[in-house]
């Protein structure tokens, strides 16, 4: 891999005695001129630029981002990996994703720590029971592994879970994908980063688009930037919270609301979380890192904001549900939390193809849960630029379905609210 | 948590409202005579900006009525709210 490491146990035993470690991208200049210009170099910025350059053979191109690569919702996530979506046409693209999941440190020589350790979501109540079991039935006619466990099944598979008659928020059973489970964020941005980089993509961070150039006819020739202008005929915009900014610059107005998400960690203690529990019903989810560390997810603020924090009784409220549930972890301290913006969709289910705008192209409205589509989502957003059609998982995901009415209702449909 | 000034009860705690969405939106006048794009820019399409914004609150745990505010949607300051039918302040 050209101007990095390959990486193998050799390597990394050699590194290990001494030496610096190289940069594993470069850092070039920006030039005049790309085939294809990605906005954000988040995991799905740089997994399309990864994915044009290695399957399409499209190598001049610029991932642009207002700060550092991975810096935005790809570094604020809980890692949460699974594909037992309800409806066809997403449990498509997240299984398309999730096979992606189980070879990406292979194909990228980056280790991401995948790491399918399973992922439980806890019902409640007799209406989460029957949610969660059509979704087994409707994944199991998908072909994607999906299975009901009874409470004490739940109990087994993860020992600190509270089952008992007192719990104030009771558990009538569990939905376990098995194959589901956590990956590290930042080793996804930076492998994607890696391997993009030695396939000829340039990210330049620090490089804030400012506007959207337009010819006669319409199509996009270019965009404005914090550091000069650059042209090109194609623009794939990967923004996540800042889409509809940055779709305003082309006079395109988006079916999007951006919301504050939180997180947060616990101090490092020994393993006590054998996989990812999430409960929907009383917006929790939470994991142990490979440092030790609780991930803890919480919901959105109500109210649309740009602020990247977010309101601290929706941490309590979160902390609360985790402290019923794990009778052993309220002694636990918090480390840090954090906002990220996510961008909603009236339907809570992406956004990835074309716009009215010829040669503009928009990969958005992953919501809460996009980091699991990572690799998936670049790959058919990078089919869909290249060949200026969508790729044919991506293609009921289109912006046009807010005008035809054909919605991917995922916001009634899905495990976790969004 | 937000310190929201209801217009008919004054300053109170975020968590005795509800939001409302995007303020102004304003349902065709006549629904039959509407393309499909306008309906999708009245049902889905919303300004979503980075800056000063007008949204509508209701106070759901309070009076129980609906009033528009506007906001920054950066710092999250509440530059000021205002009643339903009135314009929205420079």
């Amino acid at each position: 891999m050209a101007g990095s490491t390959q990486f193998s146990a050799w390597s990394l035993l050699r590194r290990a005695f001494g030496g610096s470690w190289p940069e594993q991208w470069r850092s070039p200049e920006p030039r005049d001129a790309y085939d294809v210009v990605i906005v954000g170099a988040g995991g799905h910025g740089l997994a399309t630029a990864y994915y044009l350059a290695s399957e399409h053979g499209i190598r001049d191109i610029a991932v642009l981002d207002k700060g550092w690569l991975g810096g935005g919702n790809t570094g604020r996530n809980t890692t949460i990996i699974r594909s037992n979506y309800l409806w066809d046409e997403s449990a498509a693209i997240y299984e398309h994703a999730l096979k992606l999941w189980e070879g990406l440190s292979q194909a990228l020589n980056y280790n991401v720590m995948y790491s399918p350790r399973g992922v439980m979501m806890l019902a409640h109540n007799h209406h989460d029971v029957q949610v969660f079991r059509r979704h087994v039935h409707a994944n199991r006619l998908q072909g994607i592994d999906n299975e009901w466990l009874t409470p004490e099944q739940a109990k087994a598979f993860c020992p600190p879970l509270d089952i008992g008659g007192t719990v104030r928020y009771p558990v009538l059973g569990a939905a376990l994908q098995r194959r589901g489970g956590v990956a590290r964020h930042d080793a996804v941005a930076w492998g994607y980063a890696r391997a993009a980089s030695a396939l000829g993509v340039d990210i330049i961070q620090n490089c804030a688009v400012t506007g959207i150039d337009r010819g006669a006819d319409g199509a996009v020739t270019g965009v404005a930037t914090t550091r000069g202008s650059i042209r090109t005929r194609k623009i794939g915009v990967v923004a996540a919270g800042h889409t509809s900014v940055l779709m305003a610059m082309a006079g395109v107005r988006m079916p999007l609301e951006s919301f504050p998400l939180q997180a947060l960690v616990s101090e490092p203690v020994k393993p006590v979380m054998p996989c990812v529990v999430m409960s929907n019903t009383i917006h929790a989810y939470i994991s142990q890192s490979d440092k030790g560390e609780l991930v803890i997810g919480a919901g959105t603020d109500v109210y649309t904001s740009y602020s990247q924090a977010g309101g601290p009784h929706i941490a309590s409220h979160t902390l609360e549900a985790i402290c019923e549930l794990f009778p052993t972890f309220p002694r636990l301290r918090m480390l840090r939390n954090w906002g990220g913006i996510v961008d909603c969709t009236p339907d809570r289910s992406p956004i990835i193809g074309l716009t009215p705008v010829a040669g503009l192209f928009v990969n958005c409205g992953w919501g809460t849960g996009g980091f699991k589509a990572t690799p998936g989502s670049g790959h058919v957003f990078a089919a869909t630029i290249a060949r200026g059609e969508p790729h044919k998982i991506a293609a009921p995901f289109s912006l046009d379905r807010f005008r035809t009415g054909r919605l991917i209702d995922e916001a009634a449909a899905a495990a976790v609210s969004h | 948590m937000l310190l929201i000034p209801c217009p008919w009860c004054g300053p109170r705690p975020e968590n005795e409202f509800r939001h409302g969405g995007e303020a102004h939106v304003i349902r065709p006048a006549d629904p039959g005579s509407v393309t499909d794009t306008e309906w999708a820019d009245f049902l889905y399409h919303r300004t979503n900006p980075k800056g000063v914004h007008a949204e509508r609150w209701r106070h759901s745990h309070g009076c129980g009525r609906f009033f528009n505010c506007v906001r920054d949607t950066v710092t999250d300051r509440i530059v000021s709210t205002y009643k339903p039918g009135e314009s929205r302040p420079e």
